[in-house]
């Protein structure tokens, strides 16, 4: 038995579904976040599955999945600190990151 | 061998992703995403991304997570208390989760390609390089405007006094 594509896929559609239900169930502004960074890392898994299992050009793989994985990356970090800064500055204006009780827009 | 290392690391990375979702403490589900994306690292490596798997250890395992501990603790945030689950809003939650999972499970046999052999030795860095620095060279300018952006944001959104 050899690895296939549908195995790759397989592992990554499960780690966006684990994410997508933590979106779902936790509360936890924080812990919402980090089930976001999952999905985003589950799509990034099939998309270096794609490029390694294409047929290869020129004896090498598509290495243009990779350099959007690469992209997807960056700004992920981008967002994760801009996003905690956000946290950050509500937390001290609420003192809570529990998401039912942050339901107003302004104060 | 390589199909033992593959279940190994991907049954490593959802039971750790799992336990990010059932864990009550923050910090424990920052650490548990941790162990997460080592594993998922490691499936890179398997698929001969070895570039993409030690970007992913440097920039998630490391950068990322430690900033969401650095801001758990900041916060000094406690294991949340129990509260009333949200009945409907968890039924409609695991409604679409399964229903993803039964649409990947139908899908899936589709994908039933095997690894295509390579001519060469990857060497994904140089690779992914020239790319880079080539066809993605607008794009590459553009994302260092946006984390230079993002910096400057953070800074602004973090000062004491928000005006």
């Amino acid at each position: 038995m050899t690895l296939t594509l549908g195995h790759f896929l397989l592992v990554s559609g499960l780690l966006f579904a684990l994410g997508l239900a933590g979106v779902m169930l936790r509360r936890n502004i924080i812990v919402i976040f980090m089930c976001l960074e999952m999905m985003l890392n589950a799509a990034n898994l099939s998309l270096v599955a794609f490029s390694r299992f294409r047929p290869p050009i020129d004896g090498m793989p598509d290495y243009n999945a990779q350099i959007m994985v690469f992209f997807i990356i960056t700004v992920a970090a981008a967002e994760v600190a801009v996003g905690l800064a956000i946290i950050v500055a509500l937390f001290r204006a609420k003192q809570t990151v529990h998401v039912e009780d942050l339901n107003s827009l302004k104060f | 061998m390589e199909v033992a290392l593959f279940w190994i690391f991907a049954a490593l990375m959802l039971g750790f992703g799992a336990a990010v979702i059932f864990l009550k403490s923050p910090v424990s589900s920052a650490l548990s995403l941790v162990v997460s994306f080592l594993g998922l690292a490691a499936l890179f490596l398997l698929l001969d991304a070895f570039f993409i798997g030690i970007i992913q250890v440097l920039v998630y395992a490391g950068a990322v997570m430690v900033l969401f501990l650095f801001i758990i603790m900041l916060l000094d945030l406690k294991t949340e208390r129990a509260r009333k689950l949200n009945i409907p809003a968890l039924i409609g939650g695991l409604m679409v989760v399964v229903g993803f999972i039964a649409l990947l499970v139908k899908l899936l046999p589709d994908f039933h390609i095997a690894k295509p052999a390579l001519a060469r030795p990857v060497n994904d860095v140089a690779s992914v390089g020239m790319l880079l620095f080539s066809d993605y060279n607008l794009p590459f300018q553009i994302i260092g405007v946006l984390l230079l952006v993002a910096t400057v944001g953070v800074v602004l959104l973090s000062r004491k006094e928000l005006k």
